[in-house]
């Protein structure tokens, strides 16, 4: 399997095949990811990342994953001081920075723009979030939590929350196709997973069960996958609040749960998880976010040739 | 081509050079003729039947007399017209009959229906698109781009 010079845009790109490779090579590089064993193995890199909009979490993330293994980054800097202000196309900004490195992260508020940047790029683009189109390695970071804490062949998920305009909530449940798993979807009937997602879920005769209620799905399950849901999706205050409460993950509805039930959530959360089960073994948000270390590490050591 | 038979009361004149596009989906040849630009840039005569009666389902017929048509914009008409044949006529002789071919890939002529994607913005790009006919007749359109599909109306997105 060769991924020298892929360019990482969307999970639709990917095989079984090639996502088992980078979640073996994450865990081989977990140890360097936590700072316990030294590497060089991003020496003499430069990593250009361009944020055309904020998302410190993904951005430190990735400066970790390179620095961690020796390399350096290039940041965009602030974009009003930047020639992107004066009106400069995304198109020229890209033949521009690939001089300057080996490798482009891209996170942009317009869908689409990390396929147009590989186009223009002769260095490979990582896709850091396009609008609300694909993120994908959020997705590849969720399924190497899975892998790590809990089972991911056949695995038993319920994804809760907005799941209408949820782009991690779509990616994450095509990829889970791959793997056989059993998906249960719990949001309110406003916020339901859009028609020709779950259609072509069950078109690979994936199990799929929607629901609005936790608890009927709460006993049975793995993983428990929560979603931020947000103020404004809802016509008044009221409503937010009836629908949020209904989603919260308290201490009383994780007494159903499996023993080993794990808790997971891209973050920030809001108040969709109960600050008390942070200390549980069923919590699992905390060290999701960690794990973007070493899969980021992981695609990057493949595309740039450092791994095979 | 159009049968012209008392029976059902259907009566065209055959046209002596230009192009029939018959075995469009019935309530599609206005769309055609928008996708021609007739009658923007038409010279000629242009007869149309719409509701027609076919072998078991209804169809229209556009008949276009001294004009033949480019391979680009057969590739747009087999969009919203999968099963459509195109026939080239001279001297009142069908030359050429053959079944539109929908393409796997087109570039150009489809508006994304996403406004956020990158290519409805300053981008020195052209749109592109996957084309998928999963069942006859039920096509639809994948951007390249922002993998939004457009599944119906289809020809509000040509240009």
């Amino acid at each position: 399997m060769n991924f020298t010079n892929m360019d990482i845009i969307s999970m639709k790109d990917f095989s079984r095949d090639m996502i088992d490779h980078i979640l073996n090579v994450a865990e081989e590089l977990e140890p360097v990811a936590r700072g316990e064993k030294r590497s060089n193995i991003f020496s003499n890199v430069l990593l250009s990342l361009l944020f055309f909009e904020p998302s410190t979490r993904t951005r430190m993330s990735f400066e970790s994953a390179i620095i961690r293994g020796g390399g350096n980054v290039l940041n965009l800097g602030s974009l009003e001081a930047s020639s992107i202000s004066k009106g400069e196309t995304l198109a020229d900004t890209i033949r521009v920075v690939e001089g300057y490195a080996d490798a482009i992260v891209l996170r942009h508020p317009k869908e689409g723009a990390a396929r147009m940047a590989a186009e223009y790029s002769s260095v490979p683009i990582i896709n850091a979030g396009d609008g609300a189109g694909q993120h994908p390695t959020q997705t590849l970071l969720d399924l190497y939590t899975i892998k790590r804490e809990s089972v991911l062949d056949g695995v038993k998920i319920a994804i809760a929350g907005d799941l209408k305009y949820g782009r991690t909530a779509h990616s994450l449940c095509y990829a889970l196709s791959l793997y056989g798993a059993e998906i249960n979807l719990v949001s309110p009937d406003s916020l339901q997973m859009p028609e020709e997602i779950v259609n072509d879920l069950r078109g690979q005769n994936i199990n799929v069960y929607q629901t609005s209620v936790m608890e009927e799905v709460i006993e049975d399950i793995d993983v428990l996958y929560a979603t931020r849901i947000q103020k404004e999706r809802f016509p008044d205050v009221t409503e937010y609040e009836k629908v949020a409460a209904s989603l919260k993950i308290t201490p009383g509805l994780l007494d159903k749960a499996k023993i080993d039930l794990k808790v997971m959530h891209p973050l920030p959360r809001v108040n969709e998880i109960d600050a008390s089960i942070d200390n549980t073994n069923h919590a699992c948000y905390f060290k999701q976010s960690f794990y973007g270390v070493p899969v980021r590490m992981a695609l990057l050591s493949l595309v740039m040739g450092r791994l095979k | 081509m159009i049968n012209t038979t008392k029976k059902n009361g259907i009566r065209v004149q055959p046209i002596k050079n230009g192009t029939v596009i018959d075995h469009i989906q019935a309530g599609q040849a206005l769309n055609v003729l928008k996708i021609l630009d007739i009658p923007g840039t038409s010279q000629g005569t242009v007869s149309i039947l719409i509701n027609a009666p076919g072998k078991g389902v209804r169809k229209d017929v556009v008949k276009i007399e001294g004009r033949e048509l480019e391979s680009k914009e057969v590739d747009k008409i087999s969009l919203i017209a999968p099963n459509a044949t195109i026939n080239i006529i001279r001297d009142f002789d069908v030359v050429q009959k053959q079944r539109v071919k929908i393409p796997k890939f087109i570039e150009e002529f489809v508006r994304c229906i996403n406004p956020n994607c990158i290519s409805n913005s300053r981008e020195p790009i052209i749109s592109k698109f996957y084309v998928t006919n999963n069942m006859p007749g039920n096509i639809y359109l994948r951007c390249k781009y922002c993998e939004k599909t457009i599944d119906e109306n289809i020809a509000d997105y040509l240009h």
